[in-house]
This record gives C-alpha cells, structure tokens and sequence, in this order.
C-alpha cells in the first residue's frame, strides 16, 4: 500500500483476456496440433481410425513426390491472372476517382457498385459462373443468338477456358475492394505535392509515376500481401467451378483443394504436412515483399 | 481498497445470482417438459384402455418400460421418414418441423437429417458413431440409413456398427424371405451375415421418348423398342439409326456407367488388400463410351450427371432419346426436368439389367430401443402389404417378389406420367436377374473418381495413359491404404 496512484494496467490484461483465452484455444493449439500430426499417419479408413503412427518426415517426403508442385505451380497462375487486371483497374480508378479535375459525377455511387461482387459469398459466385458459362449456358445461347457461334463453347472444358474463368472472377470480386484501399492511400498525400507538380509543369502520366506511386507505395504492399496470401488459399471458387475436380486434368486444382481432397479421408497427418508447406511458403513470400517495398525505404531514409 | 473489494463482491453475487437464475428457470423448463410428456403419455394410455384392444397397449407399454424414450434415427432426407409415417402402426403424430414423430406409447423418434451432398451426411454420421460408446442412452443412435455405394463401409464386421439382424429377433431366411436375394446380399457383411434390409429395390430401365422412337423407327410401342435395345450390340445398330436422324441415343457416357460398373464380377478391393483392382467391364465402359462419344451418339455437351446441362437433356428441347433409370430416377429425376405433359416417356427393358441405388435401414449397435427398432424395419421392409402401399402411394419399386409379380399383373398399378404405362411390368423381370457386384468399403471413391478422370479422356483432353495415372493419384488421395492399382491387361 505504498505506492498512492491507483495501478489500471492490470485491468487492461483482464479484459484482454478473453481474446487470449480464445485465440488459445481455437488458434493456438489446433496450429500445434496442426504441426504435431504432419509427422504421424493419422487417418481413417470407413469409420475404423488409422494411428496415429509416428512416422518421422515421410509425409513431407511423398508430399514432395506428389504432384504438390504442380498444384503450388496451377495456384500461382489463377491467382496472377486475376490479379494483374485487378491492381492495374484498381490504380486507374482510383486515380480517376481521386482526380479533383476530372470532376466525376456520382462518385459514391460507382464505388458502392464496384465494391458489390465482394459482397455475393464466393461459392454463390463461382455457382453462378458455372451456369452462366455451362456449354447450354446463357451466355453460350446469347451468343448463338447473335450469330457470333455457330456451336457452344465448351468453357469449362478447356485450361485456357477454365483459368480465365477463375482469374475473372477473382478479379471481379477484389478489384473493388482494392480500389477503394488505393483511394484511401492516394488521398492521403498532401495535396501541396500535387499542386506544386502542376505548377512546375507535370503532365498526368509523371505525376503518376512519380508521385502517386511512389507514396502509396506501403499500401500496394499491403494489397500485395493480403492478395498473396489470400491466392496461396485460393480455394471456394475453383472448387465450385470444378466441382472439386480441378478439371480438366488437375490443371486448376490449388493447394487448399489438395488439401481439401487429403481431408476427404481425415488424413490428417498428410494435411498437416502440407499446411505446414503453405505456411513456410506464405512465411518466405511475405518476407520477400516487405523486403522488397521497405528496402528502398531504408536507403532513401538513410 | 475495501470499497473495490466490496463493489466486486457485489458484483460477484450479481453474476452468480444470474447464472443461478438461468440455471433455476431451465430446470423449470425442463421438468415442465417432462411433466408434459408425462400427462400426454398417461392420457395415451387412457385411450387405448377405453378402447378395445386392450393387449395392444399392453403390447405397447411393456417395451416401453425397460427402453430408451428416444429413438434417433439419421438419414439424409425424408424418404425414410415418410415410409414409416405411411405405414408403421404405431405412428401417432409429427410435429410440424418434421424432426420428432411421437409413438402411441410415447416414445419419440427424431429425426436427424444432414444432406448427402459433399459426404455430409455420412461425417456427421461417422461422428456420431465414433461417439456412440459414450453417448448417454437417450443420444444415442438407434437407427441409421445407407446408399448402396457406402453400404458396405457400415456393414463391415470389423467396424461392428451396424447390428446383425439375428441379434435383433429377425431372421432374415424366414422372416425377409420374400425380399429379393440382392438386396440381401449387398445388406450383408463379407462373412454373409445380413446388417441390413431395405424396403425398395432399385431395378433400372430404359426410358425413351415416344415421339422420337416414332420419327425415327414408327412405332412408340415398348415391345418393339424392347427388341432394338436388348443388348450392347442391338443398341449401337440402333444408335446408328438414331443418329441419322440427328438424335443422341443418351446424354453421356455417365449414363451408361451403373450398367457395367453395378455388375463387376469381382469387388474393387477385396477385404484385407490394399490394392485397387480396375475390372475389365470398367475398361469396356470406358472402350464403349469413348467409341460411342466419338460417333456422336452421346451429346458431346453434356458431361456427367447430377448438373444443368444433364437436366436440359431432358427436356422437350433436347435430341436426347433415352435414359437409363430405376424407379426413383424416373420419378425424381425424369419428371422435374421434363417440361412436355404426360405420357410422352415410356419404359422398356434396358441392354444389360443392373440395380442403381437403394437406400439402407439398419440398427445402430448399442441401440437402446431394439423392440421399436425390429418392429420399425419389419414393418417398413418386411411386411408385404405395407411394401405394397408404399409401392401404390410412393411409386418406389419394393422389396417383396411376389408383391411386385402382382403389381406387374395389375393395371391399377400404372403410372401417369408414363401416360398409364404400368412400368413393374418391366421392373419386376429385370429385378430377378440382377447379378449385383461384390461389394467393398472402397466403392463410393472407385465410382466416382473413374469417372472424373476417364471424362478428360472421352473430351480429348488427356490421352487414355494420363486419364490412368489420373485415377491411381485421385484414389490414392482419397484412401490413404491403397498402395497400389491394378489394370486388367
């Protein structure tokens, strides 16, 4: 009793607590466990419970004989194709849409549409696509009608037709979301840097380039890393789209639907291994981006 | 200090004070219920003793006594339940969600529906199994359903879930005899030992459009389409014919599947072997289809069952002439998707005979209501003149022979959509010759994921090596044991 002012801080660790006590629970342990049975077979067979048999690394090792790379390899391309168009008509419109001179009417308006098809739950949108686009689809009987076929396009029966589909509506659903992310960070810069840009003579693409870029430069890291990581779990679309399938081929089948074709049979212990890929993965790319956007920072701090 | 130690204290009891409520008023609520049921139940038995069959609810009070109050029954949709309300006498009355139907004795079954999409169905089952041991008695399950692609996962004598029937007082050779042998079979263990029984039998068809057979052959009558499709060869001549008339003899290479995949004439895995065996009827369906897609008999755009472009293919828009079907197939498949009126669709005999599908009922070990749960199968699948009404009320082909040899006589028995053509006529033959596949716990996956891969090759996608390799990856991925597969040479 020595001490006259009054100690909060205690209570603020007791009402943290209940986060804790959760994120323990149901993140921090079923991580460890995660990590735990990716090395032990551990799986069923019917209703009979195979293990768990501790097994060392071989499920690392058959992972790395399967065709996980391949996977890894189908993943990367669903999610570039997706996100290329989305950063590209995310910076434009949103430099057009931040532009004071442009003087854009119903602003509000465009951005609560662009923002809707993040809104629809993603399965409901894959399902969506996959009747628009079955070969008796909609859009394969519009454009029959306008005389453009002569026989439907088999969409779904092609990579190329596939691939473009998934990327599609990746984009479609994220290019307004990261429109709205680029807006906020282009508004934050002072518009002194802007205005004095135009008095010293700068055209729209230099001002572009060198100015707007470069100071949102921490937030296009940000989308950068968000979206990678949401990619590597690229998963509700292609599954929908495929029926779980990867066709044709296994050339759209993604990493989390592997995973997902393991748990079909509670193999846990392979599911576990591959988790723990992905999130050594995850750990490296995110490592390489912030690298990559802070380096230049450090120097020009310097 | 004193005044915070004080004000937590308050606030302690107030907090307990709550709880202590809630707990108080749910106590409350639930002696209530259990009054309820109580009084209903004494008021039940008031009824039947001021009626006349006293031993009837003496019948139905001495099981009672010595067994569980709940019967929890899973199953994916409301087939199952809807037999039981139409002909289990002991029915008394469902409450309107449909999740509890109340028995004359009091007793209650609930339902427990998960769809069968995704293997829903069968992980909350399988869930639930795993926890049957610990389960109190009143959660337990009593009763689960099958599909005839897993029936053998629950079936099996090592994983002992579902109860022999000889355990429960039924003996299948007297008491079933008058079921049709396959359903016996598929029902039984690898040992022969019956864990099962159902009440349909899913013998399959040919259904075919009339107005094409008449454009093309000119004549609708199911006898003389009967003779063009009576066997693999018959039909490719006949195929031939229809595609001269710009017509698809089926939609897919999927519809012809069951025929040659239900009929192996050895199991996919044989019980204690890791080794997936790919049948040379498996190879001749995918010889068959890729030949037949090629020369367009197949519609090239539809791919699989079960999707959008399947459904179109049999509509009134579609150049579709047949499809492959048991009785449920026709009834919800065929007819949901056809737009056109009555009786354009008719039934003749199929190339091959083959089963597809059927549902299960068996009784889950450690049941603690075996009386209800015998008296619930015998009646449901057991007793010909209840297979009879559901056979009338439902259109399901039953499981009693000489029942359906009746309804093959009798013209009462046909059916509208086939414009009044009795279909049993053509059921109840293809039902005696059914040679049913071996079973293993392994079907499921084998059947669909042959499927998948082969679909890349009939499409040109992958060539037939790649399509092989395919399906040795995808089976390896759903059953972790397998370690190897076989292709006939």
């Amino acid at each position: 009793m020595k001490r006259k002012s009054i100690d909060y801080s205690k209570w603020g660790y007791f009402f943290i607590l209940p986060f804790f006590i959760s994120f323990f629970v149901f993140s921090l342990i079923p991580l460890a466990d995660t990590i735990r049975y990716s090395f032990y077979e551990y799986y069923r067979s019917g209703i009979k419970e195979i293990g768990p048999n501790f097994v060392g690394m071989e499920n690392y090792v058959s992972l790395l004989k399967s065709d996980m790379l391949k996977y890894a390899g189908n993943t990367f391309i669903l999610w570039i194709i997706g996100f290329i168009p989305q950063i590209v008509i995310a910076l434009l419109l949103a430099e057009w849409f931040v532009d004071a001179r442009l003087k854009i009417h119903g602003k509000q308006f465009f951005k609560v549409v662009i923002y809707l098809p993040n809104l629809i739950m993603a399965s409901a949108f894959a399902m969506l696509f996959f009747t628009m686009f079955s070969t008796n689809g909609p859009i394969n009987s519009i454009l029959m009608n306008m005389g453009l076929l002569s026989k439907p396009i088999d969409f779904m029966g092609t990579v190329f037709g596939t691939r473009s589909l998934v990327g599609l509506m990746n984009f479609l659903m994220w290019f307004g979301n990261t429109t709205i992310m680029l807006m906020a960070a282009i508004m934050g810069i002072s518009p002194d840097i802007f205005e004095a840009s135009e008095l010293d003579g700068c055209n729209s693409f230099q001002r572009f380039f060198r100015i707007t870029l470069p100071l949102i430069r921490p937030i296009l890291a940000y989308t950068l890393i968000t979206s990678i990581i949401g990619g590597l779990q690229m998963f509700d679309v292609p599954q929908i789209l495929t029926n779980g399938q990867g066709n044709p081929d296994r050339t759209s089948m993604t990493l989390i639907m592997f995973l997902n074709s393991h748990l079909k049979s509670k193999n846990y212990g392979m599911a576990g291994s591959l988790s723990v890929y992905l999130f050594i993965v995850s750990g490296i790319l995110c490592f390489i981006v912030y690298r990559m956007t802070n380096g230049k920072d450090d120097k020009g701090g310097r | 200090m004193k005044k915070k130690l004080v004000s937590m204290l308050l606030v302690g009891t107030m907090v307990a004070g709550m709880f202590a409520g809630c707990g108080g008023s749910d106590n409350g609520s639930a002696s209530d219920a259990g009054t309820n049921a109580d009084a209903s139940e004494a008021s039940d038995a008031g009824d039947a003793d001021s009626g006349t069959a006293d031993e009837g609810s003496d019948a139905a009070e001495a099981p009672a006594g010595d067994e569980g109050k709940v019967i929890n029954i899973y199953s994916w949709n409301n087939e199952f339940k809807e037999r039981v309300e139409a002909v289990y006498p002991e029915v008394q009355e469902t409450s309107s969600d449909g999740t509890v139907t109340t028995l004359k004795d009091g007793t209650e079954i609930h339902w427990i529906v998960n769809p069968n999409q995704d293997g829903v169905y069968q992980q909350k089952l399988d869930e639930a199994l795993m926890n049957q041991a610990d389960a109190a008695a009143d959660d337990k399950i009593d009763m689960f359903l099958s599909e005839t692609d897993y029936v053998f996962k629950y079936t099996d004598a090592e994983a002992d879930v579902a109860m022999p029937l000889k355990d429960l007082g039924i003996d299948p050779d007297k008491d079933l005899s008058d079921q049709y042998s396959f359903t016996k079979v598929t029902a039984s263990d690898a040992n022969g030992v019956q864990r099962g029984s159902t009440w349909q039998c899913c013998p399959g068809l040919l259904v075919y459009r009339r107005d094409i057979a008449e454009d093309v052959f000119g004549t609708d009558d199911p006898e003389q389409i009967g003779e063009k499709v009576k066997d693999w060869d018959t039909l490719k001549a006949t195929a031939a014919e229809l595609k001269e008339k710009g017509y698809y003899t089926f939609s897919s290479y999927a519809d012809t599947f069951r025929l040659y995949g239900n009929s192996i004439p050895q199991p996919w895995v044989t019980a204690g072997e890791t080794t997936v065996k790919v049948d040379q009827k498996i190879m001749d369906w995918v010889e068959t289809s890729k030949e037949w897609l090629d020369a367009g008999y197949y519609d090239k755009s539809v791919k699989g069952q079960w999707n959008d472009d399947w459904n179109k293919a049999m509509g009134s828009a579609s150049k579709v002439f047949a499809f492959l079907f048991p009785a449920w197939g026709i009834d919800f498949t065929l007819k949901p998707n056809w737009d056109g009126g009555d009786g354009a669709w008719a039934v003749t005999n199929p190339p091959q005979e083959y089963n597809w599908g059927g549902s299960y009922v068996h009784a889950c070990v450690g049941t603690d209501n075996p009386q209800h749960v015998k008296d619930i199968i015998m009646a449901v699948t057991g007793n010909k003149d209840n297979l009879m009404k559901i056979s009338k009320d439902y259109t399901d082909f039953t499981n009693t022979q000489s029942g359906m040899q009746d309804a093959a006589k009798d013209d009462s028995f046909g059916s509208q959509f086939l414009g009044g053509q009795n279909a049993f006529t053509y059921f109840a033959p293809v039902a005696e010759n059914i040679q049913i596949a071996p079973l293993s716990a392994y079907d499921q996956g084998c059947v669909e994921l042959i499927q998948n891969a082969f679909s890349d090759y009939f499409q040109g996608q992958v060539d037939f090596d790649k399509a092989k390799s395919n399906f040795e990856t995808a089976i390896k991925e759903r059953y972790p044991e397998i370690t190897e597969i076989s292709w006939p040479e």
